[in-house]
């Protein structure tokens, strides 16, 4: 019988994993995805799974130990945050690069320093370069969703990359919700048996070499198969969402567009805040105001196409970053820089503004989120962009 | 596989499956001095055949025959190690001379 519990979002992502029961999970704990791996050993010393849980001295030897019982045949996962995802930077390019389906948590912590253990995305948004599939969860259920998901994602012939699945440090990570379990059995049977795609190096009758020297001669092949494995993962997950959807009644996509296709105006934000901007949007819907919301999924590969065509209607733009990309154009944020990408080449001529906001884990309440809508409207009127980059909560 | 293959041909992820291929792979163009024995002098110790860490040392029947110059780096072990010093590293620049 499917379960309904009181979790939190660590721990759901935590019965996943056991529902999963993955061969191998090497792991070393951080603030705030330490729940998440102590939960884990929980169920592995009670054996209610048959994992090889393998605790390490540092997160490099964690994703290094991921790889190599990946190479070796296992299905592997793991689970970071922040710093520990900041150390793993050198073997997350491995990873990705050996073609190896590791599945990974990150809960999303800013990056010290001054040091700081609270949510925002500096972590993760600083890795969207290293070959990872990265989908963002809203709450505790998207996370125990997105996480089975991504074993199919990731192992899929097609695709052959490295997932990462996030959610908010402390507000997600922390916050008990209800949360819907599939039954053991549901899960086991929709991640199926693991087939590795190539022979293992525990294969003595087909020997192998993982990881060898790799020059001009060959390396530029490799990278152009790597595009090649994110261009297919598009179609993938959607393809997998699209079964996960029979199967648990909850749908998935690239991205969420919450009461968007009426819309004047809109905000693009990930993970908690969309459920925050969904109060908002609903409360200044009453008035009569044409408000919506895009919440992207998947930022990597980013759906430049279909988001574009998902905001072409509207007449303003605000998009909420949760980071800083340094000295990128008007020191903006990562997903504004992609949103701004994606409008120039697949068409939308409305004014797009960026909002920094929640850094270190600032807080970001409703009337914050109903400013920047008050923005977008004074655009409309006045027809005037006064700023591109507003730093929402900062004192002057 | 054949050299100069393109993306959609070789194996994902820089993975070698087949085993024991390395000797495909030359590597005697990175030599900047070439190792050149007075075969006179040498009296098949097989040292230089022992120390050599790019296994160039030719060997038939137990004696020293030569240097295979599309592995051998020129890392000048070998000269090194000979007991009677009959293996004289040469700059590659004089065999450029000689073609
Ligand atoms: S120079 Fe070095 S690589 Fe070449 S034969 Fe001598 S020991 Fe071997
Ligand atoms: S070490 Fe010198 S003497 Fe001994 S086999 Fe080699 S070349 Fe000949």
């Amino acid at each position: 019988m499917r379960e309904i519990l009181a979790l939190d979002g660590n721990a759901a992502v935590a019965h996943a994993m056991r529902q999963i029961n993955p061969d191998v999970v090497a792991a070393y704990p951080i603030t705030p995805q330490t729940s998440t791996v102590q939960t884990f050993s929980e169920f592995v010393a009670n054996g209610l799974v048959k994992t090889e849980f393998i605790t390490v001295e540092s997160e490099h030897s964690a994703m290094s130990a991921c790889i190599g019982a990946a190479a070796a045949g296992a299905r592997v996962m793991t689970a970071t945050s922040s710093a520990g995802l900041a150390f793993m930077w050198e073997t997350l390019y491995i990873a990705a690069s050996y073609r190896l389906p590791i599945v990974m948590l990150d809960v999303n912590r800013a990056l010290s320093g001054p040091i700081n253990i609270h949510c925002d995305h500096s972590d993760t948004m600083g890795a969207r370069e290293a070959g990872w599939i990265q989908i963002f969860s809203e709450n505790a259920q998207e996370s125990y969703d997105n996480f089975i998901q991504a074993v199919r994602i990731a192992e899929h012939p097609d695709v052959l990359l490295p997932v990462m699945v996030m959610h908010d440090g402390f507000i997600t990570s922390h916050a008990m919700e209800r949360v819907e379990l599939l039954t053991d059995e549901e899960v086991r049977n929709f991640v199926g048996e693991y087939k590795p795609a190539f022979p293992t190096l525990l294969d003595v009758h087909n020997p192998i070499t993982y990881g060898p020297l790799d020059f001009y001669d060959y390396y530029f092949e490799h990278k152009r198969q790597q595009v090649e494995g994110m261009a297919h993962a598009q179609e993938v997950i959607l393809e997998v969402a699209r079964e996960y959807e029979k199967l648990s009644g909850r749908k998935y996509g690239l991205f969420e567009a919450y009461r968007l296709e009426d819309a004047e105006v809109a905000i693009v934000v990930l993970s908690s805040t969309a459920g925050t901007t969904k109060a908002v949007v609903d409360k200044l819907r009453a008035q009569g105001k044409k408000v919506g919301l895009l919440k992207p999924r998947v930022f990597r590969p980013f759906p430049a196409k279909e988001l574009a065509d998902a905001l072409r209607h509207l007449k303003a733009v605000a998009v909420m970053d949760r980071s800083i990309s340094f000295g990128a154009m008007h020191n903006a944020g990562p997903l504004y820089l992609e949103v701004l990408s994606a409008q120039r080449i697949y068409g939308g001529s409305m004014p797009v503004v960026d909002y920094i906001f929640g850094l270190g884990g600032r807080d970001i309440v409703p009337a914050q989120i109903e400013s920047v809508y008050d923005d977008l409207f004074r655009i409309l009127e006045t027809g005037q962009v006064e700023r591109l980059v507003t730093y929402l909560g900062v004192r002057e | 596989m054949p050299k100069g293959t393109g993306w959609k041909d070789i194996p994902l992820g820089g993975l070698i499956l087949e085993a024991g291929n390395s000797v495909e792979y030359k590597t005697g163009g990175w030599r900047a001095f070439r190792p050149v024995r007075d075969a006179e002098k040498c009296i098949h110790c097989l040292f230089c055949w022992i120390y050599c860490p790019d296994s160039s040392i030719l060997v038939q029947d137990e004696k020293m025959v030569g240097f295979d110059l599309e592995h051998c780096k020129g890392c000048g072990v070998c000269a090194q190690v000979c007991p009677v010093k009959c293996i004289t590293m040469t700059p590659e620049t004089e065999f450029e001379k000689e073609k």
